[in-house]
């Protein structure tokens, strides 16, 4: 049977040619780009020396990571990743939700197509160009915020020295972005469901209320769990896009805002060693895999069509 | 009956809160926008104003007689032209060579690259790839070369391909058209929603690229827009400087808080004009469940 199957590949493989062949650039591009660099990871347990390069820097065995677990740092690194991500999984899973199912009830009129293409505006913006905008609210005696806080005849916050008040402007700003586009993609499965369910809802007597909340979304449990895990799986990464444009090397800000990301970018341009960098890098990436792993296993369990693969 | 006017307090809390939501997100562009056209020493003064009480360009006309802002606009439009192109033509023929699983080896390939969005190097891998090995740094490349495929549009751009019917190119097979011919006349213009989606993803990974810049570039000529935005932010003198030598008289006060304003918006600028055209495509475009084949 093996043999037969093996038989079976490579007579694919000639007969289907050129279909192979239009493969090959992503292939490549897959092998340079992704696969050698997980030949690097090994850079994790070297003294590396740039100029000797991979293959001739002294090994030093678990040392950079020794370093890095002895310390705090990688527990506070650690906690405000998760946090930040889960904040940010949940609200805006909560808000485009929201946002999906209102723009739905309230129909296809020219106002509320105008109002969505304006939601979906932010999607498009960079976070360097967010960050931008965001110095007009928060600079200390020009911004918006401030401004208002006065006019109100309230103590002014100084937002680029106070650490405590970023995780919240986090949250909202990634809500800012995301959630309009994240709405799209929830429209969609709404309009998938079937409006003969609505229909029977309410000669039932059902109110709309009671429609959304007995047919809409239970019929998204399973998009819902789906774009969860898929975000889930990021969890222990991202965000340095956003972070570091809106707070740049403000180490006032560190206390509250630093993530495995921005510590990881800090340090390829400011520490001597790329290898203890390497080892918080491969530290990301390996428990980041096995957590993405894990949400799928659990997925399958509960549900199967709710898993990836 | 109750439920009834239930309902249409329901319509007018639904309609209240989009509209509360839609005004958030339109409320920072437009006063950046009213800003960078306010006169500098009316903003010093007054702060930031939808409507201000003096307008001027002048952060406008410095921006466009300095070099700094033009350069890295040529720069970031050949990136984002040049690479969504590449991106597009390697994305599509790897995606119609998964489709409609054909391949003996389709699913061992998928998985080739979807393992690569679940496990990366990290990035000192890449930058001592990038700069030890490949030698890309300082060339416009680096902005290009890493980011050409993303295994999530890829997935993305099958799903698109899956469901144009098998019929449509097993006969024009039958006809002696070879896959690259039934994939650049059949498939491919079948797809322009998918085309228009994810060439707009790529477009805009392209456009908003700044890591590139700031890990591999030093030479300014090289520099992309989100890079000057990014050291606008931190350094008001780089403001400053473009708002000094682009105003002409001494008299006046240098633009530099407008001019990293209206900086913001020239950014944005050509996004605002593409996206309305191409909105249409989305809801069709996206597809959830596209690592399944």
């Amino acid at each position: 049977m093996k043999a037969a199957n093996r038989h079976q590949g490579a007579r694919d493989l000639l007969r289907n040619k050129y279909l192979y062949l239009l493969a090959v650039p992503a292939v490549l591009f897959s092998i340079v780009f992704s696969y050698l660099p997980l030949v690097g990871m090994a850079v994790a347990f070297q003294d590396f020396n740039p100029i000797k390069g991979i293959f001739d820097s002294p090994w030093v065995g678990f040392d950079n990571f020794r370093f890095f677990f002895r310390g705090h740092d990688w527990i506070v690194i650690t906690a405000h990743t998760v946090m930040f991500n889960l904040m940010f999984i949940v609200t805006g899973t909560i808000v485009s939700l929201a946002l999906a199912i209102m723009l739905t009830e309230l129909g296809k009129s020219a106002a509320v197509r105008t109002m969505q293409s304006v939601m979906i505006l932010p999607n498009f913006i960079s976070w360097p160009i967010i960050g931008l905008f965001s110095v007009t609210f928060f600079s200390a005696d020009t911004g918006v915020v401030n401004q208002l806080l006065s006019a109100l005849d309230m103590q002014p916050i100084n937002f680029y020295t106070d650490a405590g008040v970023w995780p919240p402007i986090f949250v909202v700003l990634n809500l800012w972005k995301t959630a309009g586009f994240g709405a799209i993609v929830y429209m969609a499965a709404i309009v998938g469901i079937d409006t003969e369910l609505y229909e029977a809802a309410r000669i039932d007597g059902a109110s709309r209320f009671q429609s959304i909340f007995r047919i809409t979304l239970p019929l998204l449990k399973g998009i819902i769990s789906m774009l969860f895990l898929l975000s889930l799986g990021n969890i222990f990464g991202g965000n340095l896009d956003m972070i570091y444009s809106l707070i740049g090397d403000n180490s006032f800000l560190f206390p509250t805002t630093d993530t495995i990301d921005t510590y990881v970018f800090r340090s390829l341009r400011t520490f001597g060693s790329l290898g203890m960098t390497q080892a918080i890098a491969l530290y990301q990436s390996v428990v980041g895999f096995i957590i993405v792993i894990a949400a799928n296993k659990f997925a399958s369990k509960l549900d199967k069509d709710s898993a990836l693969f | 009956m109750q439920n009834s006017v239930r309902d249409k307090w329901m319509t007018v809390l639904f309609y209240v809160a989009v509209a509360v939501f839609s005004v958030a997100c339109l409320y920072p562009f437009l006063l950046v926008l009213a800003s960078s056209i306010t006169d500098e020493s009316t903003l010093l003064r007054d702060g930031y104003r939808l409507l201000p009480e003096m307008l001027s360009l002048a952060a406008y006309k410095a921006i466009f007689t300095t070099a700094t802002i033009p350069r890295a606009y040529a720069v970031t439009v050949f990136v984002t032209v040049a690479g969504t192109l590449l991106s597009l033509i390697v994305t599509s023929m790897a995606a119609y060579a998964l489709s409609g699983r054909r391949l003996y080896f389709a699913p061992h390939l998928s998985m080739f690259f979807y393992f690569t969005m679940l496990f990366s190097g990290g990035i000192v891998s890449s930058y001592i790839l990038t700069t030890k090995y490949l030698h890309l740094q300082n060339t416009l490349w680096v902005y290009i070369l890493p980011a050409l495929l993303s295994p999530w549009n890829l997935f993305l751009m099958r799903n698109f391909f899956n469901d144009i019917p098998k019929e449509l190119f097993e006969s024009a097979k039958l006809e002696g058209a070879g896959e690259s011919r039934i994939l650049a006349s059949i498939v491919l213009p079948l797809s322009l929603p998918a085309l228009a989606t994810i060439g707009l993803f790529y477009a805009l990974g392209y456009w908003s690229a700044w890591t590139p810049a700031m890990l591999y570039v030093d030479n300014p000529n090289l520099y992309s827009l989100q890079y000057i935005i990014m050291q606008i932010i931190r350094n008001v003198d780089m403001a400053q400087n473009i708002a000094v030598s682009g105003t002409r008289s001494v008299s006046a006060v240098a633009p530099a808080y407008t001019v990293r304003l209206a900086t913001a918006i020239v950014t944005v600028g050509p996004i605002i004009f593409l996206y309305p055209f191409l909105q249409r495509y989305f809801v069709g475009g996206l597809k959830v469940g596209a690592i399944k084949g």
